[in-house]
């Protein structure tokens, strides 16, 4: 399967099964654009009437050239290297070895668009997690870890830093035990930035290998969406904070974590702003939620979304500086084959823990009772369930089989498409329309940065 | 070539030789909690 595209300016092509990628002039991009494997030996006489704007001769040598990749495994490749049958049965064996702590179901921002419920996650109680709570979920993953030695832990909620000490409790638990147990710990936070001081950004830049912190972009925009409890905004209040933060962290990994919605479809100027705030890592992405939102996105919004993203990526390839979460492509040294099927682990190799203990397949899934995996505190686990999830791939989900992008993305996030469809193997389009998009500019963006093209608008 | 470059070889299909082991990061298709997509996570076989 090859995908061909244009994105600012390059004609390019990917070869969906190999994972090459290459940069095409016009006439090789005209002629790729209407033929079928297998290639002919020669330039089809047709293609010359096809094609009337070049010269027979380029139009040959082009074939030529395209032939060339084609007997070199480099175009019309298919994926007979991978069996998926064997591939799902490893998937369905793969420990859980990765936790999304809900230190706190509390939170003291009423965002709009929470998925929590703006924290409670609709349950009506708001929680903290105690420690026995929380050393019984490190307990928990290092026993289903299996062999794997890299665990990573997300601290999130609700508002994490409103359960400080059950963040620091569990830290200290958990490297008590790795030397024992043969693990290694990865932490990372989340959080709203309103309980940042100096002693617990100290605390953040030491202990957690990421942060993530969420603000939306321009202040009207942040503020229109991320309210205090009065409602007010926390523009003001968070910004400087994170400054602070960041210019603390030295080269670990963070991300300024935005959201837009339909009320910002010009978005590119938010990502602009967050980065001129000296911000280097920055995301920001589309609203989830379901359709009867006022703030959700509507069929209509479509065209104007994947021009922006266009419009975005012109703007960041002069920003050497901004590394944006979505335009971030290895093409060369990614994850193998075997990952990229399957993609992000929810509910086999990802769990989410609540307050009370309960396991969910992720955090979008807390407070679905029908999605309830167990509880740290016993051994119930719904394997059925957990099985259901592993068996989650680009060869089992309908959609994702024919997808050029499928290698990228991975079967998309499977609460997204049960919002959306009712159905956790069926994606929504209009997720995999952006997600194709945003690939597409990555990839291009790749290409002018390699000097094999240049950009035009 | 005058017509094609390429920028990326068949790097997808080399790394079935020896893919599986598992130790890789998490992923996520939002930066809510990861930091990477698969996209762009490395491979930590060697680590």
């Amino acid at each position: 399967m090859v995908h061909t595209f244009i994105c600012l300016g390059v004609p390019m092509a990917v070869d969906v099964n190999s994972g090459a990628v290459h940069v095409l002039d016009n006439a090789a991009y005209d002629v790729l654009s209407l033929l079928d494997a297998p290639m002919a030996d020669i330039c089809p006489k047709e293609f010359y009437q096809k094609l009337p704007q070049y010269d027979p001769a380029m139009l040959d040598e082009a074939w030529g050239e395209l032939l060339e990749l084609q007997k070199n495994g480099l175009l019309f490749t298919n994926d007979s290297y991978i069996d998926p049958a064997a591939a799902t049965l490893m998937q369905q064996d793969a420990p859980i070895k990765a936790l999304c702590l809900h230190v706190s179901h509390d939170c003291n921002l009423r965002c709009q668009y929470c998925f929590a419920s703006t924290g409670d996650f609709g349950t009506g109680r708001r929680m903290t997690m105690d420690v026995e709570t929380a050393k019984k979920a490190i307990d928990f993953v290092i026993e289903r870890s299996g062999s794997r030695r890299n665990i990573e832990v997300d601290f999130f909620g609700g508002e994490p830093l409103m359960a400080i000490d059950t963040v620091k409790a569990t830290v200290e638990y958990a490297r008590s035990l790795e030397q024992k147990h043969n693990k290694n710990f990865r932490f990372t936070i989340t959080t709203n930035g309103v309980l940042l001081d100096d002693e617990n950004i100290e605390y953040i830049n030491r202990e957690m290998s990421n942060a993530v912190l969420s603000l939306d972009g321009r202040s009207e925009v942040n503020d229109r969406m991320r309210r205090t409890v009065s409602g007010g905004g926390s523009y003001d209040v968070i910004l400087p904070k994170f400054q602070k933060l960041v210019q603390g962290r030295g080269e670990k990994d963070y991300y300024l974590r935005g959201t837009f919605t339909r009320y910002n479809p010009d978005f590119a100027a938010d990502v602009l702003h967050i980065a001129d705030q000296g911000f280097r890592h920055v995301s920001v992405e589309p609203v989830v939620g379901s359709l009867d939102c006022d703030y959700s996105f509507r069929e209509e919004d479509l065209p104007g979304i994947l021009e922006e993203y266009e419009r975005l990526a012109l703007e960041l390839l002069k920003r050497e500086d901004v590394n944006f979460f979505h335009f971030n492509v290895d093409l060369s040294q990614g994850p193998c084959v075997i990952k990229r099927m399957r993609g992000c682990g929810a509910g086999c190799e990802y769990v989410a823990v609540t307050p009370d203990g309960d396991i969910y397949p992720c955090h979008q899934f807390v407070g679905n009772e029908e999605y309830r995996l167990g509880n740290v505190y016993n051994d119930a686990f719904n394997m059925e369930l957990s099985r259901k999830f592993a068996g989650l791939n680009i060869y089992t989900r309908p959609d994702c089989k024919d997808c050029w992008a499928r290698f990228y993305c991975s079967g998309g996030c499977s609460a997204s498409n049960l919002l959306v469809n009712g159905d956790i193997k069926k994606p929504n389009r209009f997720g995999c329309d952006m997600q194709r998009k945003r690939l597409e500019c990555a990839i291009a963006i790749k290409a002018i940065r390699a000097g094999m093209a240049k950009s035009e608008p | 070539m005058t017509h094609i470059q390429t920028l990326n070889g068949a790097t997808l299909k080399q790394s079935a030789a020896h893919g599986g082991c598992g130790e890789c990061q998490t992923s996520c298709q939002s930066a809510c909690k990861t930091s990477c997509t698969v996209a762009n996570q490395k491979c930590e076989n060697n680590k």
